[in-house]
């Protein structure tokens, strides 16, 4: 027994690969008992490194159980508990097995000790994540999962050349602080960056995750982005540049989710804001804030799935998430419009809500460093994701102008998964010390005192206000068919348009050419063509006799050169 | 759809939604009033001034809708803009 059977992400790896072989009642029963049984493991799983071997000449370390990948791993497989009971109702098996396949990626990549075992499990959660957009089944979310999948590839391929810097120089492989001075440091920072969804590399989250079916998106919520804050806690704490990368990201996407009409994509938009404050947290790189950081992302993985689930429920019954499309469901869906409120009091860190309990660490120990700008920033996103997040989502989805949609109430499961996550939203507000003690550092930290009450309840009630007032006025933004350009423009649109541009620029460079030249480069063309083209002689596929009867002439050659 | 003999919500009625409207009001008002009786302690000294939070909160959020708004202007494309070739 080396302790790396205990490892849960073999039980949901390999367990996920038996998924499409089940059926009805004994397909839900697996991929409910897997997570529990990936819970039961790390249960069993002491503190400790297991799971040592050689490969290609280098130590590679499987399972490192510390208290930070412990506790990134708890809150997956929760996510992954959570996502399995929201997907029950789905037929199609890809989802379920794709789903968690990528939970068990995440949970051994958080595990994993060295760059190597990181970068294969990194890119794994790519690999199986991007069936979940697929499975949506459309033209449109077959090209977004495309752009996902180039995206995710390219984080893992800086990963894999800054890790092999770092080989080069010390000789080690294994994941401790890199730091950006570090051999390689500057890759695996833009690698994990990426992935974190940083200001301008940001849009494959808010591009993919909105065209994902309703239970992938829970699924896709979860996984990639925390796994890539765990990442960056670990290698890069107390890197000062995160400060300014996590402040702006705080700040930025929430102006587009004021004007943006998806409301999943909304949600994408307030997803990466809520980064911004892990990545805050990790930049200042003090015990509090680094604590923040891994008290934020286990609440907020809760929340965003709250929220994601609320709003697959309606796409499920109503068949679309469009802001003026609807409104007035809290009439069909009363349930889940509770849930939606429970998970949108959560983000907008509500007293009584997680969010309140893990996100004031961080602000409090941005204050305590004395860093103004980044706490009024940190102060600003805090009022604009209660106000775009807390309650744009709710009043648009539920309330607002009465859209006459009726529909059903979201499915059994569905509701079974938004309750579960809705009481540990509550729980973790509630009461906060069982969160607090499995934090990576031991805990000072008192977030229900008298005035931080109030000044959290005035900062949100008058954000409400404003909402109110700007709404009644009329000079809130109306709920548009729009799209906005985002930075993926640049590649959806610039790129190929470039691309075009420079083709006609050499058609016409060919042209003015063969007018001065007469025939020569065209035929210089036709003879490449015959000779390179897919019938050509150099590309055309041999049989091995013709090879092994070119290469025996070539030797013979060789062999008479020699003795010449 | 919606069906004409469905009942009536409580929100259906305009009067209550105003309800609703002025019970922001009134609970930023209360936040205000039990101020006194707290005291507010911060790391930066401004913290302590009275009403900040509920002040910021109020500016941040009609700042940034304006801002949003302007933005929209110049980041507005149609819904299909991208499947368009």
């Amino acid at each position: 027994m080396s302790g790396i059977e205990l490892s849960p992400a073999w039980t949901l790896i390999f367990g996920a690969a038996l998924v499409p072989f089940l059926h009805g009642k004994a397909r839900a029963i697996w991929v409910l008992a897997l997570p529990l049984a990936g819970m039961v493991q790390l249960w069993l799983l002491p503190a400790g490194e297991f799971g040592q071997l050689q490969f290609l000449g280098e130590r590679l370390l499987l399972v490192r159980a510390d208290r930070w990948s412990l506790l990134f791993s708890c809150v997956f497989l929760i996510a992954a508990l959570i996502s399995s009971i929201y997907s029950l109702h789905v037929r199609d098996a890809v989802q379920q097995a794709a789903g968690l396949s990528y939970a068990g990626a995440a949970i051994g990549a958080v595990l994993a000790g060295d760059l190597l075992t990181l970068f294969v499990f990194w890119e794994l959660t790519a690999l199986t994540s991007v069936f979940l957009i697929w499975a949506r089944r459309t033209e449109r979310a077959y090209r977004a999962g495309l752009r996902y999948i180039v995206v995710q590839l390219t984080s893992g391929m800086l990963l894999l050349f800054g890790a092999l810097q770092q080989l080069a120089a010390t000789g080690s492989l294994r994941f401790e602080h890199i730091g950006l001075e570090g051999p390689g440091g500057l890759f695996i920072f833009l690698g994990f960056g990426i992935k974190c969804a940083f200001p301008l590399l940001h849009n494959w989250l808010q591009d993919a995750y909105p065209e994902a079916t309703e239970s992938g998106t829970v699924f896709l919520s979860a996984f990639t982005t925390k796994l890539a804050v765990y990442a960056l806690a670990r290698g890069f704490a107390g890197t000062e540049e995160l400060i300014w990368i996590g402040a702006a990201m705080t700040a930025f996407p929430i102006f587009y989710a004021v004007i943006e009409n998806d409301l999943r994509r909304v949600l994408a938009y307030s997803l990466n804001n809520q980064l911004g404050f892990m990545v805050v947290g990790i930049g200042i790189g003090t015990e509090l804030a680094l604590n923040g950081t891994a008290a934020h992302a286990f609440s907020h993985i809760l929340y965003k799935a709250l929220l994601f689930m609320s709003m697959g429920a309606v796409l499920y019954r109503v068949g679309t998430v469009r802001g003026t499309d609807l409104g007035g469901l809290y009439k069909s869906m009363p349930w889940t419009t509770g849930f939606c409120i429970v998970g949108a009091a959560s983000i907008s860190a509500f007293p009584l809500f997680s969010g309140f309990v893990s996100k004031s660490m961080i602000l409090s120990a941005a204050a305590g460093e004395g860093l103004l700008v980044t706490w009024l920033v940190l102060l600003f996103a805090s009022a604009g994701v209660f106000h775009h997040s807390g309650i744009k989502i709710p009043y648009f989805a539920f309330f607002a102008h009465d859209s006459g949609k009726r529909c059903e109430e979201a499915p059994a499961n569905m509701l079974a998964a938004m309750a579960l996550t809705a009481a540990l939203c509550i729980g973790i507000g509630v009461y906060p010390a069982p969160l607090y003690a499995i934090l990576p550092y031991p805990v000072d930290y008192v977030p229900y005192t008298g005035s931080h009450v109030l000044a959290q309840l005035q900062l949100l009630v008058f954000s409400a206000l404003a909402f109110s007032v700007l709404m009644r006025t009329g000079i809130y933004p109306p709920e548009m068919r729009l799209v906005n350009l985002d930075t993926d423009w640049l590649y959806r649109r610039f790129a190929p348009a470039l691309a075009v541009g420079i083709e006609a620029l050499g058609r016409t460079a060919l042209s003015r050419a063969q007018r001065l030249l007469g025939g020569a480069p065209s035929n210089l063309l036709s003879v490449l063509r015959r000779v390179h083209d897919a019938d050509g002689i150099l590309a055309r596929t041999w049989s091995t006799g013709d090879m092994a009867l070119w290469v025996a002439l070539m030797l013979a050659a060789y062999l008479l050169l020699y003795y010449l | 759809m919606k069906r004409r003999d469905e009942r009536r919500y409580w929100l259906d009625h305009k009067e209550n939604v105003d309800k609703v409207y002025w019970g922001v009001w009134v609970l930023c008002a209360l936040l205000f009033l039990v101020e006194p009786f707290l005291h507010k302690h911060g790391d930066f000294a401004f913290e302590e001034w009275f009403g900040f939070h509920g002040f910021y909160g109020f500016f941040a959020c009609v700042g940034l809708v304006l801002a949003a708004k302007l933005l929209r202007v110049l980041l507005k494309r149609p819904e299909d803009y991208y499947e368009r070739h």
